[in-house]
């Protein structure tokens, strides 16, 4: 049995009286790249953001890096965090500083290095993500490829252990999306991080995943790796992996499972 | 019970807005220390609150000083007639400049920053809070509040004053003005009965409450920016807010100040 990084133990998340996520119990292991699907307002983000402490749940634990994420307090947290990275969404960059400054802002603030170092060091760090040329770029110059590597090149600033991603492909030309995900691949082997990839873009998915996970409306429903996956019977998973119209997630449209979902009601 | 109710809900909602912002600004005093003066702080405090003085007070300044020679040099009409009639003439400066540095020197000036850099301060933070910079902060173990929170607040309240001194000044030239042009009070005659009348705490309890207004603007706009849900139309009703919201906190905060001014004896 592989060592765990994190382990997600039995998490429920409610905003209001709505369950986002549901029992959710699953396990990242060191070293290995973990995809999680679902489709959209599946919970994946908001598993994502309980794994780094954004969000605390309201049942469960998650224990991460051999610490209970749920009972860190303020400085433990800041210090779980410096051993993560985070790639957001939108890649997140912070607007007012050059890509160059948005990189070394975790080392400025979290080590006493001399400025020639952390300049150095961002250069290794741009070098890595293939953006050395674009160092001295304000972020609304860069496309969006360019953005969410510029993200990256900040998540990876202080070398961290767990490498988290929301949606790396999102927004992106299938070009562009191969590439990021050659570079997930490629800081996985590099760099030896274990990566938790949230997506629903199955070509990406296959191409990067160690191992699979599938949530469905805050439910857990299997984990594999690609093989197991695309072999599956399961019909909601058959559906998931080969995009097919017909199957559980399109009937569910059809029939009275519609009506609980738009009201929120059981599920 | 169902009125009751609906009359509940608005008090609620200014309460929990009333504690949030203060919770908000007791947490920005307790961490001004660490955010300039401790070794990782220094790095980048100092840096932040230069550029955000820079963007806060800047570019209001000559706004500010025309506003106020226009209020200086209306209020100078307006009083004309009346003190004329009782032979006083030469009171004109004496009623402008109190009016000016106690009162509508501080107070205007906030106005106008509160155009400025509450509207922007907001729109940012919102912006920051869309764009899920605020998430990444925290995910990089920074705290957005000794980040973006304290310069921003330090830096109105400091530009806040200022800005308030420039203002009071514009006044006194713009009462000046019309007093030499068109009252036929010569200009040096005009600047001694200023200094004559003018004590100490004037010019003080002036600066005390821009000082407050600064740090009311700004506080209040981090607050309503950070508060942002719903994407960009979230952001430009957080910037609509904190301008209506603010000047109705300012007349409050200078009516509850000029109070207790006036029960002091300040
Ligand atoms: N801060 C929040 N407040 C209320 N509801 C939320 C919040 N964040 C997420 N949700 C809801 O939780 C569900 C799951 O969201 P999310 O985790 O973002 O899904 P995904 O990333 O899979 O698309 C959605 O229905 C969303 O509306
Ligand atoms: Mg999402």
């Amino acid at each position: 049995m592989p060592e765990a990084a994190i382990q997600v133990l039995d998490v429920v998340k409610k905003y209001g009286s709505r369950v986002v996520l549901d029992q959710i119990r699953l396990d990242v292991f060191k070293g290995e790249t973990l995809v999680i699907l679902g489709g959209s307002g599946s919970g994946k983000s908001t598993l994502l953001r309980l794994m780094i402490g954004n969000v605390k749940p309201d049942g469960g634990d998650i224990v991460s890096l051999g610490k209970s994420i749920a009972r860190m307090n303020a400085p433990e947290l800041a210090a779980y965090r410096k051993n993560i990275g985070v790639l957001f969404q939108s890649g997140a960059l912070f607007n007012s500083m050059s890509v160059a400054d948005n990189v070394a802002l975790p080392l400025r603030e979290h080590t006493d290095l001399p400025e020639e170092t952390i300049d150095i060091m961002v250069k290794i760090k741009l070098e890595l993500v293939g953006l050395r040329e674009h160092a001295e770029k304000m972020p609304s110059e860069l496309s969006g490829g360019m953005k969410k590597r510029a993200g990256l090149a900040r998540a990876i600033a202080l070398d961290p252990q767990i490498l988290f991603y929301d949606e790396p492909s999102a927004g992106l030309d299938p070009v562009t999306s191969a590439e990021i995900d050659q570079l997930i691949i490629d800081l996985n082997q590099k760099l030896g991080v274990t990566s938790v990839v949230v997506t629903h873009e199955m070509d990406s998915a296959f191409r990067i995943a160690h191992r699979m996970v599938l949530l469905d409306r805050g439910k857990f429903i299997v984990s594999g790796t690609p093989d197991e996956m695309k072999n599956s019977q399961d019909a909601l998973v058959r559906q998931f992996v080969y995009g097919l119209t017909e199957g559980p997630l399109t009937a569910r449209r059809r029939g009275h499972e519609y009506v609980d979902d738009l009201l929120g009601g059981p599920g | 019970m169902n009125q009751a109710l609906n009359l509940f809900r608005p008090i609620r909602a200014i309460i929990e807005f009333l504690g949030g912002l203060t919770f908000l600004l007791l947490d920005t005093a307790v961490t001004i220390p660490g955010a300039l003066l401790s070794k990782r702080g220094r790095r980048l405090g100092w840096q932040n609150l230069w550029s955000q003085m820079d963007r806060v007070g800047v570019k209001s300044v000559p706004i500010v000083a025309l506003v106020l020679f226009c209020i200086g040099a209306i209020l100078a009409l307006q009083m004309a007639p009346i003190l004329r009639d009782y032979g006083k003439i030469d009171s004109v400066a004496d009623v402008i400049s109190v009016a000016i540095f106690r009162e509508l020197g501080p107070l205007v000036s906030a106005i106008v920053l509160t155009g400025f850099a509450g509207a922007s301060i907001a729109a940012e933070m919102g912006t920051m809070v869309v764009s899920e910079e605020i998430e990444a902060l925290e995910a990089h173990a920074i705290n957005p509040i000794r980040f973006l929170v304290v310069p921003r607040v330090l830096a109105t309240t400091i530009m806040m004053v200022c800005i308030a001194i420039i203002g009071d000044t514009a006044g006194i030239i713009g009462g000046l003005s019309v007093g030499q042009w068109f009252l036929g009070i010569n200009h040096q005659q005009y600047v001694t009965h200023t200094f004559d009348i003018l004590k100490l705490k004037d010019f003080v309890t002036g600066l005390v409450k821009a000082g407050v207004f600064g740090a009311l603007i700004s506080g209040q706009a981090c607050y309503l920016g950070l508060s942002v849900t719903g994407g960009a139309q979230g952001v430009g009703s957080a910037t609509t807010r904190t301008v209506v919201y603010t000047i109705v906190a300012l007349i409050t905060v200078d009516l509850i100040f000029t109070s207790a001014f006036y029960f002091l004896g300040l």
